[in-house]
C-alpha cells in the first residue's frame, strides 16, 4: 500500500468511525416504538443535512472499502499490479454510484 | 545429577523443503540446552545432521530454530523449558526462509531485505564537521535504545504471519533497523529510507499481530518500531514532513 492510499484509508476511517456511530445512534433513537418506510421517507425527503451526512458516509465507504479489499486480495491471492488497481477503482465507483443513488432516492 | 535414565525423544526435520522428521533418543542431562541436544545428536549419532551455531551463548544469533512450534535461540533455551509430554521436543528450521538442509536455512532473502529497507547508515555527501551531540535522554535516542540491540537472528522473521503471506514484505527485523536509523540524528538518508519502507511491501503491511515482539529473544518490540515508521510515513504523506 503506497503512502497516499495509507493516508486515504486512515482518513476515511476517521469519517466512518463517526458516521457509523451517528448512524447507529439515530436508528436506535428513531425506531423505538417501530418505524414504517413511509415514516422514514417523511423525515428524509428534502432533509439536506441528512443527505449531506449520508453522502459523506458513502464517499468514505467508497474510499475505505476498496483499499482494504486490495490489501486482502494482495495478501491472500497472487493478484497484483494494474489489473487489481483498475478492478478496485471500478469497485469504488460501484459503491459510490449505488450509495449516492440510494441517498438521492430517499432525499427527493 | 549428570544424566537421567529417562531419554529425550527428539524429532528433527531432515531434508530440505521436502523431507520428514527423524526421531533420535538422547540422554537427559541437567541444565542442557536444546543446542546441546542437537550437538550431541550430530556428534554421537548422525554426523550428517546440518545445523548452524557459533557462540553458544546468545551473542551471534545463528542457532535459531523452531522448537515445538516456536522460534527460539536454541543456545538460550533449556530443555526443561520446552519439553512436551515429559520427554519430547520437535525441532524444525526457521520458517519463511528456504531450507538448505535439515535445520539450516538460507538467510539471503532476510538480509537482502535489510538492504532494501535501507537499513544501513547514510553519512551523506559531506562528512559531519564535528561530533554529533546526542543526549542520552532525548526522545530520538531513547527510541534508538529500545530497538538497537537486534543481532539479526531471524526469529521475528520466522514468527511473522505477514512474511508468510507476502514473501516481499520487508519483515520486522529490517523495519526495526530502519527505525533506529530514522531516529539517528547523524543519518542523512531518511528521505530515501522512508520511500523504501513505505512501498506495498513496507511498514503499512504490518498487521500488528506482535508475533515478532512476543518471540524476540532480545526483548525488542519491532511492532512498536513499525508503528513509529507508520507514523512517520503518515505525516510525510499527509504534510510532507519527514
Amino acid at each position: 500500500m503506497n503512502p497516499k492510499l495509507f493516508v486515504a484509508q486512515r482518513l476515511s476511517a476517521f469519517v466512518l468511525a463517526a458516521a457509523v456511530a451517528v448512524h447507529l445512534a439515530t436508528i436506535l433513537y428513531a425506531v423505538r416504538g417501530g418505524l414504517s418506510a413511509g415514516e422514514i421517507l417523511a423525515r428524509t425527503h428534502g432533509n439536506l443535512a441528512f443527505a449531506l451526512f449520508y453522502a459523506a458516509f458513502v464517499i468514505a465507504v467508497a474510499v475505505h472499502a476498496p483499499i482494504g479489499l486490495r490489501n486482502v486480495l494482495r495478501e491472500w491471492t497472487p493478484w497484483r499490479g494494474r489489473s487489481l488497481d483498475i478492478a478496485l477503482a471500478l469497485f469504488s465507483l460501484l459503491l459510490l454510484a449505488l450509495g449516492l443513488r440510494a441517498v438521492y432516492a430517499v432525499y427527493v | 545429577m549428570t544424566q537421567s535414565a529417562s531419554a529425550l525423544e527428539i524429532e528433527v526435520w531432515r531434508g530440505a523443503e521436502e523431507g520428514s522428521f527423524q526421531t533420535f533418543k538422547t540422554p537427559r542431562r541437567e541444565h542442557q540446552t536444546v543446542l546441546d541436544v542437537v550437538t550431541e545428536i550430530q556428534r554421537e549419532q548422525d554426523p550428517t545432521l546440518s545445523y548452524r551455531f557459533a557462540c553458544r551463548v546468545g551473542i551471534c544469533g545463528s542457532c535459531a530454530m523452531v522448537v515445538n512450534g516456536r522460534p527460539r535461540w536454541t543456545c538460550r533455551t533449556r530443555v526443561s523449558e520446552v519439553l512436551e509430554n515429559g520427554n519430547h521436543i520437535r525441532l524444525e528450521p526457521l520458517r519463511n526462509l528456504p531450507i538448505v538442509k535439515d535445520l539450516t536455512v538460507e538467510m539471503t532473502a532476510f538480509f537482502d531485505k535489510w538492504k532494501n529497507a535501507r537499513g544501513y547508515f547514510e553519512p551523506g555527501e559531506k562528512p559531519a564537521g564535528d561530533f554529533a551531540v546526542v543526549k542520552p535522554d532525548s526522545k530520538k535516542r531513547r527510541a534508538v535504545d529500545e530497538s538497537i540491540e537486534c543481532i539479526g537472528c531471524g526469529v521475528c522473521y520466522s514468527a511473522c504471519d505477514v512474511v508468510e503471506w507476502d514473501k516481499d514484505y520487508l519483515g520486522p527485523a529490517a523495519l526495526n533497523r530502519a527505525w533506529t536509523l530514522v531516529n539517528d540524528v547523524r543519518d542523512q538518508g531518511n528521505a530515501a529510507r522512508l520511500d523504501a519502507i513505505s512501498k506495498s511491501e513496507g511498514c503499512q503491511a504490518c498487521h500488528t499481530h506482535m508475533n515478532c515482539t512476543q518471540f524476540c529473544p532480545k526483548g525488542i518490540a519491532p511492532t512498536y518500531s513499525i508503528a513509529g515508521l507508520k507514523r512517520k510515513v503518515w505525516w510525510r504523506a499527509f504534510w510532507g514532513i519527514s
